[in-house]
């Protein structure tokens, strides 16, 4: 007797499955069916090249191969130009990952961004980042012109009514509108620190369906803000992953502190860096603590992974975390348990 | 300035309130003499007038009563909907340390207003024809529209 096919609305996380509409889903990514499925999801961060090389893409996601539920492009992160993140997300959707695109406002108005929203659903893309982005004094480049047409909640509420009215910010009609799930960065670690729940409710209000936060460092700090957040509802109404990443040393976490916006590392996390023999690998230890106690916290629903320039350390952190319980996100030679399409019809 | 505006958010909101029902009430009056002949003079007093107690930038899409009487356009990424995620340790502005976040000010500002709460309102993307223009007046021009 041969296995029973599944139902395709009993599809849910296998990474084989094919990218079907489900219902209820915003997008036909495997992102948002892993964390509709209650699944404990993983997803990392990709630092674009500065090339105009396809192959350094692929080099750089395959560290994530087969150990996350999506990868984020950057776009233009620190105010440092690099390849795009809708070039980065197309090109990844071709290999065959669900990438999540990060679309910044620092750079684009309203016409080019709801533009740029077309071509990357177009292309495949499943998954959109909404940020305000760094302001680019912080980068290589600040001369440049901020734009910041929109904020991180109006650009949110611009897709949505693209996508669930089907017409652009001005009302003119959509053929096809984008089949996207929205995503929206929330930061617990930075003030006013009683208004980033409400901040959060906002950003739901306006059309997030998960939130990735900024590196967390500091646990209590994050219960905090997620006491207040499940008090209000929020974790029941939108999934948030919270992110993390390996310290490579005390000096490189004092120079995240004071360099890049928006990082909290308390004290003792440094000490405790200083103290051990081996820093980098203290720095992985600590990152791995943290996955295992977010795993635990009541709301959150997946970690998210940003280890700039430890990018190959991504696919051992989540294995030596143990949180996916063997669970195997998608990979390229992925053996598919299931039949092919045309079978689950019958 | 800014800062003493801000300390007393809840003043300047019913100063406010009064000045709207006045604007309401002159608006007929302000309909006679015509809505483009005041424009220019009004536009000008008024930016002075903001300039000195909000640093308003006169986009002409003034939020203020829902943003705790804190000017968004004084944020160097011009969040019309909540601080963004650089603030510093200090509540200090990421792009200007110098400076305090326009919204952890409006966050302070909002607590101190009777309809604070507005400042959980979604507000659309900044219209920017209407950067220069008065405020006041169009606030005037809709309610005279709205009387007839």
């Amino acid at each position: 007797m041969t296995a029973a096919v599944p139902h395709p609305h009993d599809i849910g996380a296998d990474p084989a499955a094919p990218l079907v509409d489900l219902p209820g889903h915003s997008s036909r990514g495997r992102l948002e069916r892993v964390l509709r499925r209650g699944e404990f999801a993983v997803t990392a961060e990709l630092s674009p090249p500065d090339s105009a090389n396809v192959e350094d893409v692929d080099e750089r996601a395959r560290n994530f191969e087969g150990w996350v539920d999506g990868i984020n492009a950057t776009d233009g992160s620190g105010a440092h130009c690099h390849m795009s993140s809708v070039a980065v997300c197309a090109i990844l959707t071709r290999i065959g990952y669900s990438p999540v695109m990060q679309i910044s406002c620092r750079d684009y108005n309203r016409i080019a961004i709801q533009g740029n929203v077309l071509g990357a659903a177009a292309l495949g893309v499943g998954n959109v980042l909404c940020l305000t982005g760094d302001g680019v004094q912080c980068g290589d480049q600040p001369e440049a012109k901020p734009v910041f047409d929109l904020d991180s909640i109006s650009l949110l509420s611009v897709i949505r009514m693209m996508r669930d009215e089907g017409r652009f910010l001005s009302g003119r009609k959509l053929t096809t509108p984008p089949r996207v799930f929205l995503g929206a960065a929330e930061n617990p670690f930075a003030p006013p620190y009683e208004f980033r729940p409400v901040r959060l409710a906002k950003k739901i209000a306006a059309g997030a369906q998960f939130v990735q936060t900024q590196y967390c460092f500091d646990l209590p700090m994050l219960r905090t803000f997620m006491t207040k957040a499940r008090d209000m509802g929020l974790d029941e109404r939108c999934f948030i992953l919270v992110g993390v990443g390996p310290l490579a040393s005390a000096k490189a976490a004092r120079w995240m502190r004071a360099s890049v916006p928006g990082v909290h590392i308390p004290d003792a996390v440094i000490a405790r860096l200083e103290g051990a023999a081996d820093q980098r690998t203290e720095g992985k230890r600590i990152c791995i603590e943290m996955i295992q106690a977010l795993r635990e916290e009541p709301g959150v629903a997946g970690v998210h992974v940003m280890a700039y320039r430890q990018e190959q350390k991504v696919a051992e952190i989540v294995h030596e975390s143990g949180v996916l319980r063997g669970r195997a996100p998608w990979r390229r030679d992925f053996v598919p348990k299931l039949q092919p399409v045309e079978s689950l019809e019958g | 300035m800014r800062t003493w505006s801000l300390r007393h958010a809840a003043l300047m909101e019913r100063l406010y309130a009064g000045f709207e029902a006045a604007l309401a009430a002159a608006a007929p009056i302000l309909a006679r003499i015509g809505f483009a002949r005041l424009e220019r003079p009004v536009a000008a007093v008024e930016g002075a007038v903001k300039g000195l107690l909000f640093d308003c930038r006169m986009c002409g899409d003034c939020v203020l009563s829902k943003t705790g009487m804190s000017c968004p356009m004084n944020c160097p990424k011009a969040m019309r909907n909540g601080p963004c995620g650089g603030v510093r340790a200090n509540g200090n502005c990421e792009v200007y340390p110098q400076m305090r976040c326009v919204w952890a000010l409006a966050y302070e500002g909002s607590l101190r207003m009777r309809e604070g709460g507005a400042i959980a309102d979604i507000l659309p993307p900044t219209n920017h024809t209407l950067k220069g223009s008065s405020a006041w007046m169009r606030l005037a021009r809709q309610k005279a529209k709205a009387e007839t």
